[in-house]
Order: structure tokens, then sequence, then C-alpha cells
């Protein structure tokens, strides 16, 4: 495991954000070249919160591989909470510009349809973290960047149940979402350790 | 049944209807048995074995059987009806199906008096439908129509699309097509058709009974409770797509309408 973490320290970061943005440009080229299929709209939409989740959900893994696995991903945790603020960020432009269109409905779908309104509310609470993800911000808040970036617990949980409630039918995907996050953000109740260990 | 073409059609196709392209329709298909992404269908369906193929027609019926599809196609009048079709999903394709009318051979099999409903059901093969492998509705899907519904000219049992037989994604060898509902009571790969005299249970009925209900027309004043139906997005209108005003009874007003009268439409959604 030290010689992983020594080969993962070596990565730089920059390279992380490049990774992580170039799907970005590629999946809105598919969209514009029938890479997506013939519905592009919806199919954008879905990939680019598909990979939201998945990013929200490889950084909240980091603390827990830290300290149950020994490995050490925590340089990379800021570029990957980053990218996932990014990706939900893309999610929602195709969904305002894209798929609504009309901002009447925009605003009606807000407040009417509560896997929107739940979906917003993250979208709302990962505001803050994005723009506080710097060193300026964590020097001049302190103590309170910590408690203001628990934030990312019920934000994630919140993207997780709106995967969910807006499946058609008994879908397991976004249930195996919902269970992954659950299941870290359970890990990090106070004895979670102890009962892991034993 | 060549009747219905000229009469009925005329004013569904005043409009011209232009037909999305056969890689749209065939591309593009929600077929749950087969997985439950648009694209799933298309890539799975292949293992779906549709010959022999046969019906059981039973129930309120003077002639109830097992029907090859064979007999029952060498005595119906296949004709050409390009249908809007529009998912409760909020998008939208134009069909030209071949197929003739749901009547026509319920007239072949004799419904008896008492009959009020007719319920249909998909075939459920898991060994070749990888998509029944979860439980996403209560397997095998079933649809029904009150039968004055399934009686009407405009109800369609579709054996072709573009003049080339279903596709398998698209409910090979037969399926319903009710052009002014919801398309998840176009019920495909039809199996058996029984004649009731009571309302039978309807598969996104019974899985989520606020949202789907037993009639199901398309209506853009009854919204779904998780989204508008106001509007819809034609396939095949790329990234830019912009969404178009969904017609009451899917633009079948005019032809269906009366079957509905003094019915409370948002309460029997």
């Amino acid at each position: 495991m030290e010689w992983l973490n020594a080969q993962l320290r070596r990565i730089p970061v920059w390279l992380v954000y490049l990774v992580g943005f170039l799907p970005a440009p590629v999946l809105l080229y598919q969209g514009a070249t029938g890479g997506l299929g013939v519905e592009p709209i919806k199919a954008l939409e879905h990939e680019l919160g598909e990979l939201a989740l998945q990013l929200v959900i490889v950084g909240l893994a980091m603390s827990p591989l830290r300290k149950y696995v020994g490995l050490n991903l925590m340089k990379f945790r800021r570029a990957i909470g980053l990218l996932a603020f990014f990706y939900v960020f893309c999610h929602l432009l195709v969904w305002l510009v894209l798929d609504v269109q009309i901002p009447a409905q925009i605003w009606a779908d807000i407040v009417k349809r509560p896997y929107i309104t739940i979906g917003m509310a993250g979208f709302l609470m990962m505001l803050p973290l994005a723009l506080t993800s710097n060193n300026r911000s964590v020097r001049l808040l302190g103590p309170r960047w910590r408690s203001l970036h628990k934030l990312t617990y019920p934000a994630a949980l919140l993207g997780a149940l709106h995967y969910v409630m807006l499946a058609k039918g008994f879908q397991i995907e976004p249930l195996i979402y919902f269970g992954i996050v659950l299941g870290l953000l359970l890990l990090r109740l106070p004895g979670a350790r102890r009962k892991a260990m034993a | 049944a060549g009747l219905g073409l000229s009469a009925l059609a005329g004013p569904a196709l005043a409009d011209k209807l232009e037909p999305n392209s056969w890689q749209e329709i065939t591309s593009y298909n929600n077929y749950y048995e087969f997985g439950t992404r648009k694209e799933d269908p298309a890539k799975y369906a292949g293992a779906l074995t549709t010959e022999p193929w046969s019906v059981k027609i039973d129930g309120l019926v003077e002639r109830p059987g097992d029907y090859d599809l064979q007999d029952i196609l060498s005595e119906m009048t296949i004709e050409e009806r390009i249908y809007r079709f529009r998912c409760v999903e909020a998008w939208s394709m134009v069909v030209p199906w071949n197929g003739f009318e749901l009547a026509d051979l319920l007239d072949m099999v004799g419904v008896r008096p008492e009959a009020r409903y007719v319920a249909f059901e998909t075939l459920y093969r898991p060994e070749e439908m990888p998509g029944t492998r979860f439980p996403v509705l209560d397997w095998p899907y079933r649809e029904g129509l009150r039968l004055d519904e399934a009686l009407h000219p405009l109800t369609l049992i579709a054996t072709g699309i573009y003049g080339k037989p279903v596709p398998k994604q698209n409910g090979a060898p037969l399926r319903l097509v009710v052009p002014w509902k919801y398309g998840f009571k176009s019920i495909k790969s039809i199996v058996r058709i029984t004649l009731t005299d009571t309302q039978p249970p309807t598969s996104w009925n019974m899985s989520i009974p606020n949202e789907y209900g037993f009639y199901s027309n398309v209506n853009p004043n009854v919204d779904h409770p998780r989204w508008s139906q106001a509007t819809e997005r034609r396939i095949g209108g790329g990234l830019f797509s912009r969404r178009v005003p969904t017609l009451m009874f899917n633009g079948y007003e005019n032809e269906v309408a009366g079957l509905y009268d003094g019915m409370d439409l948002a309460k029997n959604y």
C-alpha cells in the first residue's frame, strides 16, 4: 500500500482535472453527431447526471479508503469534488436549456415535482462548497470550512434520491447508487469504525 | 376494414404527418422485458423467438382457442396507418404501421354480449428476455381496453412498420396500437387476448396507480405527477429539438372524444 500511495502521489492533480473534464466535450460532440442515439437531449442529461453521481461517490469513498484500507487519495479530493459539481452544473444546464426550454415550466417543475425539488436542493448545497474549494477560503473560514463542507453528505444523499425518484418502475441501478451513497455515509457515523473493525 | 382508413385516417392525416425514420423507430424503444434503457430492446430482442406464434383468445368469446398467427393473418386485411405515437415520458414519433383493425379480429372470434373489456398479455419467456430478471414490473406485461375502445376503427393490431414485419424490439410479431393513448397501452408481442365483464388489471396501473390510470388517454391538461404532459419532443430533432404542444387525445379528438362523453378525464386519467 505504501508503494501504491507513493505512486499515486506522483500523479499531478492537473491530470485528474484534465481526465475528469474530458467526458464533457466528448459527450457533447456525441450528442451533436448521433453518438448518443436518436434522442440526444435525455441521453446527455442522463450521462452527465450519472457521471456527477459517480464522482460524488468517489469523493465520499476517499476518507473511508484511507481509514480502513490505508489508500491515500486525499490529494485529489478537491479535484474530484469540483468535477462532481461541474457535471451537476452541466446536467442542470442541459435540463434548463435543451430539455425543458420553457422558463415558466422550469419554475413550475422545481416547485411541483419532488424529484426536481430534491435535485435542485442538492445542487444549491453544492454551490457554496464549489465556491469555497480554494486555499484562500480554507484559510479564511478556518474550522468553519470543515463544518460547511459537511454539506457534502446531505447533497450526496439528495443526488442519489433524485435518481431513485425519477426511475419508472422498480429499477435496480438507481437503488445501487443510493445504497453505495448510504453505505459511505453510514461509515462516518460514530461507532462505525469499531463495528467495521469487529 | 378498408373503409376505416378512408373514413378515419383523413382527418388524422390532415396535417400531413411526416413519419420518423426506420432507424429512429427501431432504435429508441421501451420494452422493459429486454431492459429499461432505450437502446436495450434493439440490443437484446434478437433472442426472441417469434415463429411459431399463436395467440390464445379466451374469456367471453364465441370461439375461444389458440389461434396460429398465420391463420389469423389469412383472415385479416392489412392496411397502412400513419399514426402519431406519444409516450407517457413526453416524447413522440410518427409511425407508419401496417396492420388490421382489432375489431376485425374480435369479429372473427365472436364477442359474447356480456363482454365489456378486452385484456391483453405480452409473452413472458425469461430465457429470452434478460430484463425480466428484475421485478421492474409484475410480469407478464398486461394491458386492457374498454370494449368500445377496442372496437374503435382507429384501434389497430400492427404486424408491420414501413411494409416490413414489426421488428422484435417494437413488439413482433403482433402488437396493439391505440394512437390516442400513451404508448404503454399499446402492448407488444401479444400472446393472449381475453374478453371480460370486469375491468382487467393493467401492469403500470398495478405498479404505480397514482401515476398510470386504466384509461391513460393522451391529455395535455392532466400532468403526470412527476412531469408535465403539456408538451412533447418529437424524436429526431437532434440536440436542439424544440418542444411542441401535445394535442388532446394525441390529435384524434374528433374521432374518439365521444367515447368519453360525460367522464371526468382528470379523475379517469
